[in-house]
């Protein structure tokens, strides 16, 4: 058993440091963001899922 | 060992799971008028970005690079969208950074816009690195 308490540790120990890397700036998120925001603004993408029936004829 | 290996794999889905919230939260009412804002405002500056009067800057905001590209009858009014441009985008930049809880983020956020505008930026139009303009 004193395994099972050893991989609990472990397992604690990852959980932990994900949400230390919470802290730092998400980078490839941002970027995705981004993307998203300029999308709209610029317009590049039409029909921004907004309506269901998605391309006119 | 059984009991080592379901451990095992339940970290690891626990951690992808905290890995796929990688989203910014950008969808909050602010966001939506600064950007509902910038993308009106993007008509009348589309033109201006063609002529290469103004350019996309290094910094993540818009700059009026050659002046003498608009008519002296306009000069003023596009002054004046620069400057509304640049003041969404500033508000822009901290406000998804505030949404998510980390003001701090604000300069890589606008970092990465800064990158993001000018690699997006259309073939034609002038974008800044390193002080210097070229044309995309």
């Amino acid at each position: 058993m004193n395994r099972a308490l050893y991989a609990l540790l472990i397992a604690a120990a990852m959980l932990s440091g994900c949400v230390t890397i919470n802290i730092y700036f998400p980078a490839a998120a941002a970027e995705k963001a981004a993307d998203r925001i300029i999308d709209e603004v610029w317009q590049l993408k039409k029909e921004q899922g907004a309506k269901p029936e998605g391309k006119q004829p | 060992m059984n009991a080592l290996k379901r451990i095992a794999l339940l970290a690891a889905l626990v951690a992808s799971a905290a890995w796929a919230q990688g989203n910014l939260e950008i969808n909050t009412p602010a966001i939506s008028q600064i950007k509902s804002g910038m993308q009106a405002r993007h008509a009348q500056l589309a033109p201006h970005y063609a002529s290469g009067a103004v350019g996309l800057g290094a910094d993540g905001t818009v700059a009026l690079r050659d002046a003498s590209a608009v008519p002296l009858a306009q000069r003023q009014a596009v002054q004046g969208l620069v400057a509304q441009e640049n003041a969404d985008r500033a508000a822009l930049y901290r406000e998804i950074a505030r949404a998510n809880g980390h003001p701090e983020w604000e300069a890589d956020i606008r970092n990465t816009f800064a990158q993001r505008w000018i690699e997006r930026a259309q073939p034609g139009w002038y974008v800044q690195s390193g002080g210097q303009w070229s044309r995309k």
